[in-house]
């Protein structure tokens, strides 16, 4: 931090105003409450999201869901590392849905951009930031923001300050100095006496000193927990059956439900004789919904046959001449319609469209909430990526107040930007029928209404043009690209251009335009690195050295792309028949670079062989769960690029399940995912989603080495077939 | 229709269900009997979650119905622990090559390479690619592979990096 700042928060008063760390607890109410409902007698809590117990136990609250992405155990590495705390006396638990525990440096690191603390966000007044922390209310698991941004500005800092907070407590009990004490495994030290006192004794009084909000946080080569690979907790209770999702609640007299939504989006109920399902034994009731019918019954499966014996009508919502066809041909018109590109150097212009399918998230967990609505309050199960958003949304939807709801976070079976509550129907469904029920019912959607009802990653088409100037160089590139929001930097290159241009054209169907793991850089780092490997092919280059002539001599891209070049062999023989491609994308802060060797099979489908892969992400906190992360986004990328597509046909989706929305399986996956990681020291970037975008060019370029078939729409199917 | 009262043994033990015939395995199981650690995930035997063992065969139970296991044995991922709790074998190599992410496929993944391993002994890559055909969303095919190759010693025990 370049300010000197300073804020002191004593019990929770803010003393000085004008720190980022310790204002955001400045309001004393709901950081109270949160400090109460969290700490029992003989534990002390440092601003709510930590605790210290006599037996020296320190237990974190995470703003963040863990959903396998192991941010939990990153985020208690990173306090540890700065408390110096004993890692076996570390408990991390689900902060609760409350607004004492909205994520303020989350909120604070979303206004600068994602990209640290520019000066504008570090800028803004802490007592806003908190305020919209709360009042949106913000406790998202997105954006690839855990460790680089709840981590690295809030639980470094917290575990570095209440360690001098321990330690000015130590010095005072043990009447010497400050510099002479030193810290290890959850012990206070003095050298000079021999006298140790753990952090269980100190910490009921550090927990009433100041904290400091800027101490000096440790460096790289200090670091004992920081670069470690602890096992990751929640993992036997994965393998035994014991873990709890969402969709295992159960609680006494509680009924089970299901659902059939308007096949199209916007489409309303019209009519439902509910005879036929009350006919069926252990269904107790039908609900009409706006748009759904719901059937409540003894179990799961009399609920669903209840659905299928139901012929409800809904309305098209106006939408029947919606098609996967008239959605392209309004986003080229739009593309179209963009400014022509200006030929610098007098160079020939190329252009290339590009298409990419609605795609779903496919969390193996279909959506399942419980609610039990008694004496006007509501209580609510369920895994979501805001739990205190959620909770907001509850209350909205049943129509009662924000503290006369309950949220409960469950495990998520998945997630990938499926669970933001913004598009969650499940919220206002389980609500409104939770009202209508005396007994808690818990809804599970069918596989199917989760396919067909999603909230998908945007159809978008694209119209790429570029020129070459002198030496084969890129003069002039742009991306013309049609979709509801725009994809800001995502739509970007790495390289280096002279004259570089990103167009959004506003585009709306009847879809809701949501996040899909690696959000806009999944579709543009295809356009982009497909199209770059056309103008190399253009410009007579080889690809790998195309892409290195555009990058700046000693940047962090160049390493990435050369580590990766380098590992692969990219230039030696390959089998006949077999390709090799690269990409190189940058997204959520961190350089991901990708070769793939792939081929094609007699039913003209590719096989993925190897696919090497070098990351810079700045530092990796847990490396082994840093592989696993780029290993799954690299398999997700490569299952969506090869068979995933949700069309619409009339304004409905026509998918339905597994069978028609192929999800890759093991015997299709490379037998090699080669994975490193390049150190650079650099701002934090995150893993759970960079993994995704270079897999799906990096396979398309492949397969044009190997094919000389250019893959210009996903998924590819049997495009390469020769 | 009247109630089927079914005698089926689960996990050792002689039990009956009183469900309607019809009535999927995987829901006796989970709604009836509480063994929630079998799992939805499709309902069509595509995606392999609520694989459980029928007479040491390799089921989807979503697609079963209760009427077709009358008398049979069933095992479900809470059945695979030794009665003093030790994890089964492959349990344990599941840990060590630290395979879960989001873990909800992974009782499945278990079901199907525990007899997969008692069927081959050792298999081969060919074997577990025919195999283990469950969906991961989460990608964690790699460590899959290795749990099941180092837990019938065809690797190095995956240790702490």
């Amino acid at each position: 931090m370049g300010m000197k700042r300073r804020a002191f928060l004593i019990g929770g008063a803010v003393i000085v105003g004008g720190g980022i760390f310790a204002i955001k607890w400045a309001d004393g109410s709901a950081r109270t409450a949160a400090m109460a409902s969290t700490t029992k007698p003989g534990e002390a809590s440092f601003n709510a999201w930590m605790k210290i117990a006599a037996d020296d136990t320190v237990t974190l609250y995470s703003p963040h869901i863990d959903f396998g992405q192991g941010s939990h155990t990153g985020l208690a590495q990173m306090l540890a590392e700065e408390l110096d705390a004993d890692w076996a006396k570390i408990k991390i638990e689900q902060a609760p849905a409350e607004p004492g525990f909205a994520n303020a440096v989350l909120m604070r690191f979303f206004a600068g951009g994602m990209s640290g603390f520019p000066k504008v966000a570090a800028a803004m007044p802490e007592s806003l930031i908190t305020m919209m922390a709360r009042n949106m209310p913000l406790q998202i698991t997105g954006g690839s923001s855990a460790l680089r941004a709840t981590g690295q500005h809030g639980f470094r800092t917290l575990g570095a300050a209440a360690r001098q907070a321990l330690i000015a407590e130590a010095a005072e009990k043990l009447s010497v100095p400050v510099g002479e004490l030193t810290t290890s495994a959850s012990k206070v030290i003095h050298a000079k006496s021999g006298k140790t006192l753990r952090y269980g004794e100190l910490a009921t009084g550090a927990a009433n000193r100041s904290l400091d909000d800027e101490p000096t946080l440790k460096a790289a080569k200090d670091y004992k927990h920081i670069g470690k690979s602890p096992a990751r907790l929640d993992i036997p209770a994965k393998v035994d059956g014991t873990a709890q999702y969402g969709i295992d609640v159960k609680l006494p007299e509680m009924r089970v439900a299901t659902l059939v939504m308007a096949p199209v989006r916007d489409g309303k109920l019209t009519s439902v004789d509910e005879k036929p399902a009350l006919a069926i034994k252990g269904v107790e009731k039908v609900i009409k919904l706006d748009d759904a019918v719901v059937v409540v019954a003894q179990g799961y499966w009399p609920a669903l046959k209840g659905i299928q014996a139901l012929a409800p009508k809904f309305t098209d919502g106006g939408h029947s001449a919606l098609s996967t066809s008239s959605v392209f041909a309004a986003q080229d018109k739009l593309n179209a319609e963009g400014a022509p590109l200006v030929a610098g150097d007098g160079g020939k212009l190329h252009t290339a469209s590009y298409k990419v399918p609605f795609l779903h998230q496919a969390m193996m967990e279909p959506f399942a909430m419980t609610a039990h609505f008694k004496d006007g309050k509501l209580n609510v199960w369920g895994g979501m990526q805001d739990p205190l958003s959620t909770r907001g949304q509850l209350a909205k939807a049943a129509g009662i107040e924000f503290e006369d709801v309950t949220f409960h976070s469950m495990i998520m079976g998945g997630g990938f930007g499926r669970r933001f509550p913004d598009y969650c129907q499940i919220i206002p469904q389980i609500a409104q029928i939770a009202k209508q029920c005396p007994y808690p019912v818990k809804l599970i959607w069918s596989r199917e209404q989760e396919v067909q009802h999603g909230a998908y990653r945007p159809q978008v088409a694209a119209r790429l043009q570029a020129s070459l100037g002198k030496e084969g160089k890129i003069a002039a590139f742009s991306s013309d690209y049609a979709q509801k929001t725009g994809a800001g930097a995502e739509a970007e290159v790495p390289y280096k251009i002279p004259n570089f241009e990103a167009r959004h054209h506003v585009y709306i169907s009847n879809q809701v335009d949501a996040f899909w793991r690696s959000v806009n850089a999944s579709q543009h780092g295809f356009f982009n690195e497909s199209f770059m490997d056309e103008l190399a092919t253009l410009a007579g280059k080889d690809p790998y050295q195309f892409r290195r002539d555009h990058l700046e001599a000693g940047s962090r891209h160049l390493a990435v792309l050369d580590d990766v070049a380098k590992r692969a062999g990219w230039g030696t023989p390959l089998p006949k028949g077999t390709g090799r491609g690269i990409a190189l994308v940058e997204s959520f802060g961190t350089i991901v670079a990708q070769v793939i060797e792939a081929s094609v099979k007699d039913d003209g489908t590719p096989i993925v062989h190897k696919v090497f892969s070098t990351v810079d992400c700045g530092t990796t906190v847990h490396p082994r769960n840093a592989e696993a992360q780029i290993q799954g986004g690299i398999i997700m990328g490569l299952s969506s690029a090869i068979g995933e597509e949700i069309t619409l046909e009339k304004g409905a989706v026509v998918q339905s399940n597994f069978g028609d929305y192929p999800i890759l399986k093991m015997a299709d996956s490379p037998k090699l995912i080669d994975i490193k990681f390049i150190e650079s020291g650099a701002s934090m970037g995150g893993l759970g989603e960079p993994g995704v975008p270079p897999a799906a060019p990096a396979l398309a370029n492949a397969l044009f080495a190997a094919t000389g078939k250019r893959i210009k729409q996903l998924p590819i199917k049997a495009q390469a077939k020769v | 229709m009247p109630d089927a009262t079914v005698g089926l043994t689960v996990n050792g033990q002689a039990t009956k269900f009183h469900g309607e015939p019809d009535t999927p395995l995987l829901w006796a199981l989970r709604e009836e009997r509480g063994l929630t650690g079998t799992k939805f995930g499709c309902g069509i035997s595509a995606c392999g979650a609520c694989t459980v063992h029928v007479d040491g065969v390799p089921t989807r139970s979503c697609s079963v119905p209760i009427s077709d296991v009358a008398g049979k044995s069933i095992t479900t991922i809470e059945g695979l622990k030794s009665p003093d709790g030790t994890l089964h074998a492959v349990q344990q190599a599941w840990i060590d090559a630290q395979v879960p992410q989001c873990g909800y496929c992974q009782s499945g993944q278990i079901m199907a390479a525990v007899a997969l391993i008692k069927q081959t002994g050792k298999p081969s890559d060919a074997q577990i690619d025919e195999a283990m055909t469950n969906i991961c969303r989460c990608g964690t095919y790699p460590r899959v592979r290795e749990a099941i190759l180092a837990a019938t010693g065809q690797a190095a025990k995956a240790g702490d990096a």
